[in-house]
């Protein structure tokens, strides 16, 4: 039995709904993630779940038990939310304890748990300060602790690393994951940004318009995304028109306008006649000078059209024959740019078969 | 800012943070001298209307009345006419302190009764839609249109029929009517900053509706509690308006007190040392609050 079970779960806000017959099942012990641009209605999902919200249809199960009209203070699911919302007044410690304090435990296992939780977050040193005198990071890791130290069946968390600065999201990142591990608590993670996801889920469930798009782990969502959406809001894509010729083995046999006949392998059933896009990361792609093909089962001559150093690597953007313009990556593994091209200089693209993902329209 | 920056100049000593340093201290001063002349007219003005009527008022404290009020002359036969007299009379006379100790409680009582109504009622607004909170602020503040007299005896119409005319009932009643607004508008000004979140958090957290309050909340509106209990508490000790209008003969406090001695007994020795009592007292139990409401580090 699945943790938490929402079933045809739908919310309303006037006309517009903010969440439209979603359903998901979250496991003990995973570490999944609810992403989506704003608005798509993923913290509606997350406020119901904590009970701030209830839905308009649908069920919301936790160890099979419905929490509709159980409020918020009785579930046991904790939440960080994305402005820490740390108790001013009170010290790092207090704010920490203040879980168990409500669920009323003793005070000797208040102050054990509260050590314990201290340590886990290292913290030790700051048990007696207040919250204005710490840092993005550490007011981070107060929620974080004061979220887990009740030990909730779920903790909730609302773009926690959106408030903090690139590097330390870093390394954020690395002590979510690890914390994670550590407690075996199920964390349900809200976030807008695909990054983020990809690196910490074990499962990802991908929104639009209060839809679910897409469930699956990060290397499913990114390398077979199942439609349009999904591809093109996780990391860069290339999107190349294409029909199908025809079904085999092998795979597909598709032709793209202008160009001439591409491979594909991941057949996902496309009907011969069908129309639609073959999807291809950056990575993915080869570039070749001259004629030679290389071994790639799909090769084709285009025209450099600009490109962008970001020093790790370096983003080229090839016009084809057809006019379709692809972005490849070269990785620059040695100090400068791994091949110079320039604008206006020919080269091949080529990919394998099992690169690419079809997309009908 | 510019001791940093002279902190970073020592450990770098770079010509850039340098130059920084001392840019940093001219306008430091060039600070200085902005807030000294903008703080020098209200200055001039406590020291002149306020520190200067209360030393006068201390020496007079010592001095002997005239025959038909104000004092008598300094000099009587090329000595110094004062004494100690005034703080004999009070300190001799059980009734004296007995009327400040009255005046404290009825103090303390109408601060506490304007407390328990003030407090659900700034909640209120301040939990209100945004767009509302205004017009409700207007209906507290409405009452001042109205001259504070005419309040006062319009109670006198009110409380008449039920026989609660000249009682300490009375008075308190209109202390608690008259002062209440002084304790809403600090309330609610410190309430409506309070950051929904928390409450949130606390709830999500285990919190109960009581436990919200009492953990949250409460702790987090000490501030405006302190400063609307000092409003009140202070402007009800010197009152003599309303005991001497809605209270009984038995309900004088030191507002009539110090008020008899300049208007009806002509003894202003003795008016200036009850008024000068009563201001230590004040400034000492305002230091103990203040050091007990010292809003403790972090508290919003």
């Amino acid at each position: 039995m699945a943790l938490l079970e929402i079933r045809n779960v739908t919310r309303r806000f006037g006309d517009f709904k903010a969440v439209d017959d979603v359903s998901l099942s979250i496991e003990a012990g995973e570490f999944f993630t609810l992403l989506g641009p704003s608005g798509c209605g993923k913290t509606t999902i997350l406020r119901m779940i904590a009970g701030f919200d209830e839905p308009d249809g649908g069920v919301l199960l936790l160890d099979g038990q419905p929490l509709a009209g159980i409020a918020p203070e009785k579930r046991p699911v904790h939440t960080v939310f994305q402005s820490y919302a740390l108790f001013p007044h009170m010290t790092v410690a207090q704010n920490i304890a203040f879980p168990l304090q409500m669920a009323g435990r003793n005070g000797d296992e208040i102050a054990a748990r509260l050590r314990q939780a201290l340590d886990l977050v290292h913290l030790e040193d700051k048990a007696r300060q207040f919250p204005h005198e710490l840092s993005g990071g550490q007011k981070q890791r107060v929620a974080l602790a004061r979220g887990l130290i009740n030990e909730p069946r779920l903790l909730l968390l609302d773009e926690p690393l959106g408030a903090l600065d690139a590097k330390l999201r870093e390394q954020m990142k690395g002590e979510l994951i690890a914390l994670q591990r550590e407690v075996g608590i199920t964390f349900v993670f809200v976030t807008h940004s695909q990054q983020e996801a990809l690196a910490i889920s074990h499962r990802i469930a991908v929104m639009n318009e209060g839809r679910i798009e897409q469930v699956g782990a990060p290397e499913e969502i990114y390398g077979y995304p199942k439609n349009r959406f999904v591809a093109d809001f996780i990391g860069t894509i290339n999107l190349l028109p294409v029909t199908v010729n025809s079904v085999g083995e092998d795979g597909l046999r598709l032709s793209a306008a202008g160009l001439g006949e591409v491979a594909c392998t991941a057949a996902s059933g496309a009907d011969a006649g069908e129309h639609g896009v073959i999807a291809l990361r950056p990575e993915q792609l080869a570039l070749l000078a001259g004629d030679d093909r290389n071994g790639f089962d799909n090769h084709f001559v285009g025209t450099v059209r600009d490109h962008l150093y970001l020093g790790d690597v370096t983003v080229y953007r090839i016009a084809l024959d057809n006019g379709v313009v692809l972005e490849a990556l070269l990785a620059n593994s040695l100090p400068g740019r791994a091949k110079s091209l320039d604008r206006g200089d020919v080269v091949g693209v080529g990919w394998r078969r099992e690169a690419g993902v079809f997309l009908r329209d | 800012m510019s001791s940093a920056l002279a902190g970073g100049a020592r450990q770098g000593s770079s010509c850039v943070t340098e130059r920084l340093s001392a840019a940093a201290r001219r306008s430091g001063s060039g600070e200085r001298l902005t807030r000294w002349l903008v703080s020098l007219p209200p200055t001039l003005f406590l020291l002149l209307f306020f520190l200067a009527p209360a030393l006068i008022m201390v020496g007079a404290s010592f001095r002997q009345p005239g025959d038909f009020g104000g004092l008598a002359p300094l000099l009587v036969d090329g000595r110094l006419n004062l004494s100690l007299e005034t703080y004999r009379f009070f300190f001799g006379d059980w009734i004296y302190a007995e009327i400040f100790l009255r005046s404290f409680l009825v103090a303390t009582a109408t601060t506490l009764l304007c407390l328990l109504l003030a407090y659900p009622l700034a909640l209120l607004i301040a939990r209100s839609e945004r767009g509302h909170r205004d017009l409700l602020v207007l209906l507290v503040i409405l009452p001042f249109a109205s001259n504070f007299l005419i309040r006062v005896y319009a109670w006198i119409i009110v409380l008449g029929p039920f026989e609660l005319l000249y009682t300490p009932f009375a008075v308190i009643a209109g202390m608690v009517y008259v002062h209440l607004p002084f304790m809403i508008m600090p309330l609610y000004t410190n309430l409506e900053k309070h950051d929904p979140a928390l409450l949130e958090a606390a709830q999500d957290l285990g919190a109960g509706s009581w436990k919200r309050f009492r953990r949250i909340t409460l702790p987090l509106s000490m501030p405006g509690i302190w400063s609307g209990s000092a409003l009140v508490f202070i402007p009800v000790l010197g009152m003599f308006a309303i005991p001497e209008l809605l209270g009984g003969t038995r309900d004088i406090l030191v507002g009539n007190l110090i008020k008899e001695q300049f208007l009806d007994n002509r003894d202003w020795p003795l008016g200036s040392t009850l008024s000068l009592l009563l201001t230590v007292a004040v400034l000492a139990l305002a230091a103990i609050a203040v050091r007990a409401g010292r809003p403790r580090r972090g508290t919003a």
